[in-house]
């Protein structure tokens, strides 16, 4: 087995969930090569350099892949996998991973393995269905099996003591069909939702959205993140980004916070992987108290402040 | 300028996933189905484009059996002008819907593929992005605004962190996420017209496609259950179980 795994960066820094997507390509076993593709991106290489389960660090530093368009980035790997013989093309399911890797599949005339959270074995992998509501183990006939990986079901590998080679290539690939115009990313002091510790999310209970104030508090005192259910995105609350759930993001944190959130089975899908999870409700027949270890019955007006109080 | 819709029969959202006894699939006998809600979505846009005078003609497309039709029919009702069905029983895998996609584009000729981002039922988020591979166009996935500026499309996009605007060039792909828009309900007049706009058929043997199904459905479980807990009686009580038994503060 050779397994291509694309690192997912921001040309700065190795983002975290690489180290996850690494963790399924060492449990299919086999030489593991890490591509970093973008533009001024030495220092990203560098890094994953030291990850001891990789065999070699590919680096592409051009600045046609500034950022990292799925137009000319899906072929490099393609002319990647098509010298390199690789039998795997991994990436982590993040919305970049997600954008790029069907168009990879596609040109190399195979399917792609959606949002794996298990390995069975080099061909055959477990994955979601239904919002998680059903479980799916799936072989792959075709020659080259290209893979998305949910981080929260893998562990990360460890990141230091490794020494991979890194090989610099240089072909070019230009996009013509599209352009980067901007980014507006949000910026916080807090740590990203997916890669947080601990999550504090708020549901349609919350009110409005001055009122996540209150859930901001709470997450400063223990270094958390801030997420949402859906209904209070749909309401308007909060943007999108902050959406845990089927068509949010994926969490699994070691303690997940759920305050007025009532427990839709598209929110759970999102969630209930966490270690522990709490919920503040004051509906005691809200389905969340169905998944939540400790579960508390109270208006989360009084028992927010109050728990932030008492942190 | 002519925008093509694909759109997909799922189970409808609300409704509760079974796994059948012997574990080969989800239980889907006697299940209400719908219009993918992400279809939804790219059927409401490719209308609203219409609407403000930026598109001339929408066609929405699947691929299924007779059933399929339903959902078709709902997508003219909420305003496409014409529908297309590629007639087929067999379970696809989404390679050979991206070809079969594909073909109908190369007839239909689209300035613009309107996509969801991904179907509620295998959750896989990958046709929109396979079809612009196979097409060698430019795509925008998970759309939350559209702007078309002549030959050109401004696509804002939900990525994590943020939002991405990029510029393509059209013909394009584009695949919905949530707030692109919302869509509307179909009205009574609306549905009764729908009835008779035109639902062309073709088949896979006519487009020249070979379909396959390179993805062999092992087994389906229902996921672990998490068990509930306990209720705690109050803030104080929680902050204690949360420290001294979970150790996680």
């Amino acid at each position: 087995m050779t397994i291509l795994v694309i690192a997912e960066h921001d040309n700065k820094a190795l983002k975290p969930a690489t180290l996850n997507a690494l963790k399924a390509a060492e449990e299919i076993q086999g030489e593991i090569a890490l591509l970093v593709v973008g533009f001024n991106c030495q220092a990203v290489a560098e890094t994953a350099a030291k990850i001891p389960v990789l065999n070699k660090v590919l680096l592409v530093d051009q600045d046609v892949y500034e950022h990292q368009l799925a137009e000319n980035v899906s072929q490099l790997i393609v002319s990647l996998c098509q010298s390199g013989g690789y039998s795997h093309v991994m990436s982590a399911a993040t919305t970049t991973g997600k954008n790029l890797l069907p168009r990879v599949a596609a040109l190399l005339d195979v399917n792609q393995i959606s949002d794996i959270i298990s390995v069975e074995s080099e061909d055959t992998f477990k994955r979601p269905i239904y919002a998680g509501n059903a479980i799916a183990t799936v072989q792959s006939m075709d020659r080259v099996k290209v893979i998305t990986v949910r981080g929260t079901a893998f562990d990360p590998v460890t990141s230091e003591g490794g020494d991979a080679e890194i090989t610099t290539l240089t072909k070019s690939i230009t996009s013509d069909m599209s352009a980067f115009v901007k980014e507006e990313l949000a910026s916080s002091e807090r740590p990203e939702l997916t890669a947080a510790s601990v999550v504090v999310s708020g549901g349609r209970g919350m009110g409005n959205g001055e009122n996540f104030d209150l859930l901001y508090t709470v997450a400063d005192k223990l270094g958390a993140a801030v997420g949402a259910s859906r209904a209070a995105v749909d309401a308007g609350f909060v943007p999108n980004d902050m959406q845990v759930g089927q068509t949010g993001k994926m969490v699994a944190p070691e303690l997940y916070i759920a305050v007025g959130i009532s427990g839709a089975i598209q929110h759970l899908a999102g969630m209930k992987d966490s270690k522990i999870i709490v919920a503040i409700n004051k509906d005691e027949d809200a389905p969340i108290f169905q998944v939540a270890d400790y579960g508390l019955v109270a208006d989360l007006f009084d028992a927010v402040p109050e728990l932030e109080a008492k942190l | 300028m002519r925008v093509l819709v694909a759109v997909k029969r799922v189970i409808d959202y609300n409704v509760k996933v079974r796994v059948k006894v012997d574990q080969s699939d989800v239980d889907l006998i006697n299940v209400k189905m719908a219009l993918n809600p992400f279809c939804e979505i790219a059927v409401e846009e490719a209308v609203r484009l219409k609407e403000a005078g930026a598109a001339d003609e929408v066609i929405v497309v699947t691929v299924g059996d007779k059933n399929s039709d339903e959902q078709l029919r709902t997508a003219l009702a909420l305003g496409a002008d014409r529908a297309i069905r590629v007639d087929t029983e067999a379970r696809l895998d989404s390679l050979s819907i991206a070809k079969l996609l594909a073909k109908v584009v190369e007839k239909e000729t689209p300035d613009l593929m309107i996509l969801g981002k991904q179907a509620i039922d295998s959750d896989n988020n990958q046709t929109g992005q396979m079809l612009a591979a196979l097409l060698n166009r430019p795509q925008g996935t998970f759309a939350s605004e559209l702007k078309v500026l002549g030959e050109k499309l401004h696509v804002t996009r939900e990525i994590d962190g943020g939002l991405q605007t990029l510029e393509l060039s059209l013909p394009a792909i584009i695949t919905t996420d949530l707030r692109l828009n919302e869509p509307r309900y179909a009205a009574l007049p609306n549905i009764m017209k729908a009835k008779r706009k035109p639902l062309d058929l073709l088949t896979p043997e006519e487009l020249g496609v070979e379909i396959s199904n390179k993805l062999n459905l092992l087994k389906v479980e229902p996921p672990q259950e998490r068990s509930a807990g306990i209720k705690v009686g109050s803030v104080e009580e929680l902050v204690d179980k949360l420290r001294n038994e979970a150790k996680v503060i």
